[in-house]
């Protein structure tokens, strides 16, 4: 045991920092009304995740909120400079942990970008699909905990009987309900397995029905109706000032989506619409997404029915593995095989910076290539991190109570935003 | 990405607003970015604002470590008009780390320049509220630099706590 005792020891700096700070009983005052700093969070169950939300109120009105991050932080970003291109993906993936294959496909479509490989049409399709099957869980996700924040519990149920389909579908596809890795660079791991494509149109025709039964579910329920209309409205001006992207803005009336504007992994070829909202209230945001998941579904089906056939991944064998039938009767494979495990490939240097259409908004990806196997740096911009931005802007001179439906409403992600 | 004349029209619309804020173009496939003085970023954001690059989707920081200046930082525009995406850039040494805060007038980057400040040290002068953002505000360093170790900080078990200074605090 150490015999120091604790009350000789000398104060390190910490602790006299510490010290020097007085958190004394300096009210605030605002005229003569008196105010109260509170302390939301880091763990509260309407806060999804490890958000802390310092609110300075005057009785129940919001007149400061700061919002807090880095409870969750992991080090993603330097842990992904420590691993070779491909093993990078698994790392990135944890980053906004509900909505994985899009952080698959921002980190990929970087680094595709520097390598300048063409991926296969098949495999865009199929990208394509997970990703909107992705966002529809993302969505349902978002709908049943918020509705829970504000009292209806019966949805989150529902919304997570979807989810678990979804997951059993993305299980099917690639062996792991979260976190897949089923995006490669250069295209998809591998083929979809036989039936899943009557699994997911299965899953594509109760889809919007029930998206129907959960709108119903909350268009009919006043206490839901009262806490959402005109809540917290931003216009679409304010919005744009904070970087806010994704369904918030589209709810203020700004139809901005990336997969209409700046199409990418075959976006141009489906025809699909954009919901907009008219007010930009927290009713708003909760529609629009409702309506994204039906035009998911959509896409989701013509993706089906026109699945091109080919190869699911880049025939470049500096890129991607060699199938595993070569290997037995090619030396090339073999070497191509033991170099990409082992080292990893090489991308050439340069920067790029790729921008996807999240479930939350703008998900770009920035990596840097020094010419190595490793990458020398990743940078994700997150939408929740920009958007929460809003976040203070959209509550002050509200209640405390349509402070925590509007953070519900604006959908953060602490993962996405500590990384 | 903007094609050579949109580029050209662009820097040249830079130089006219400040004669030597442009240092060159850094090209990489499907992507450029305009390397500018580091004194003069706010300006050259304003100019390709008026250009319609009018949304600053990301402000991240860089190290380049081991090429001098070490750090950079990047301003990835997009013009909603053109759907085109044009880069600012810019780079400065750990020795003076101090570059123009754009939080003032693009309220979007306010949280990335905190960012940037905690990874990499990149002190933002005029940024209403430079604070770690996601270290822990007594944490020392700056962990996105590449000299930075990993794995540097000593895992506390029952036993070797002990060996470990201060763990009783």
């Amino acid at each position: 045991m150490s015999t120091v005792d604790p009350a000789s020891r000398e104060l390190s700096e910490y602790r006299k920092m510490e010290a020097s700070v007085t958190i004394s009983e300096t009210t605030e005052f605002e005229g003569d009304r008196e105010l109260l700093t509170l302390n939301l969070g880091p763990h509260h169950p309407a806060t999804h995740g490890v958000l802390r939300l310092l609110v300075t109120l005057d009785g129940e009105v919001i007149r400061r909120l700061q919002p807090i991050f880095g409870y969750l932080h992991t080090g993603i970003e330097k842990t992904a400079e420590q691993k070779s291109y491909w093993k990078a993906i698994p790392v990135v993936e944890r980053m906004d942990y509900v909505s994985y294959y899009f952080n698959a496909m921002a980190y990929c479509g970087a680094v595709e970008a520097l390598l300048e490989v063409e991926i296969p049409k098949r495999a865009q399709y199929l990208r394509v699909i997970h990703l909107e099957l992705n966002r529809i869980m993302s969505h349902l996700v978002f709908l049943g905990t918020s509705a829970l924040d504000l009292g209806a519990i019966s949805v989150w149920w529902y919304c997570f009987r979807e989810r678990e389909t979804l997951l059993d579908l993305f299980e099917m596809s690639s062996g792991q309900r979260m976190h897949t890795r089923y995006f490669q660079i250069g295209g998809v791991i591998e083929d979809i397995p036989e039936g899943w494509i009557e699994q997911v149109r299965k899953f594509c025709a109760i889809m919007p029905e029930r998206a129907d039964t959960y709108g119903d579910l909350l268009n009919k329920n006043e206490i839901f109706l009262q806490r959402q209309r005109d809540v917290c409205p931003l216009p679409a001006e304010t919005l744009r000032e904070y970087g806010v992207t994704g369904p918030l803005l589209r709810a203020a009336g700004d139809p901005w989506d990336l997969r209409k504007t700046m199409p990418y992994s075959s976006y141009e070829d489906f025809d699909f619409k954009i919901p907009v909202g008219t007010k930009g209230d927290n009713y708003d945001r909760f529609q629009v997404r409702l309506a994204e998941v039906k035009e998911s579904v959509k896409i989701v089906v013509q993706a089906l029915d026109n699945l091109p056939d080919g190869p699911t991944i880049t025939e470049d064998r500096k890129i991607a593995l060699p199938p595993r039938h070569e290997l037995a009767t090619s030396m090339e494979a073999l070497i191509h095989h033991f170099k990409l495990v082992t080292e990893g490939m090489r991308v050439p240097e340069g920067e790029a910076y790729y921008a996807i259409e999240g479930a939350r908004g703008e998900l770009g990806c920035f990596v840097r290539s020094d010419g190595s196997s490793k990458p020398a740096r990743v940078h994700m911009r997150d939408p929740s991190l920009v958007n929460l931005q809003a976040a203070p802007a959209a509550a002050e001179g509200w209640l405390i109570a349509d402070m925590l439906a509007t953070v519900a409403m604006f959908d953060p992600i602490i993962g996405g935003v500590d990384r | 990405m903007p094609d050579a004349a949109t580029l050209e029209r662009l820097v040249g619309s830079l130089k006219a607003s400040d004669a030597d804020s442009v240092i060159g173009t850094v090209e990489s496939p499907g992507r450029v970015a305009i390397e500018v003085k580091p004194q003069s970023i706010v300006g050259s954001l304003e100019v390709l604002r008026a250009a319609g690059y009018g949304f600053l989707a990301s402000v991240h920081g860089i190290d380049y470590y081991p090429n001098e200046p070490r750090l950079g930082v990047d301003y990835e525009l997009l013009s909603r008009e053109a759907c085109d995406r044009v880069a600012l850039t810019l780079r400065v040494s750990t020795e003076d780390p101090h570059l123009p805060s754009v939080t003032p007038s693009w309220p979007c980057a306010n949280n990335q320049e905190r960012e940037a400040f905690d990874m990499f040290g990149l002190i933002f002068d005029g940024h209403p509220d430079l604070r770690r953002i996601l270290m822990p505000e007594d944490y020392e360093g700056h962990p996105q630099r590449r000299d930075f170790p990993i794995g540097g900080e000593p895992v506390l078990f029952t036993h070797n706590e002990h060996n470990v200074p201060r763990w009783f605090e």
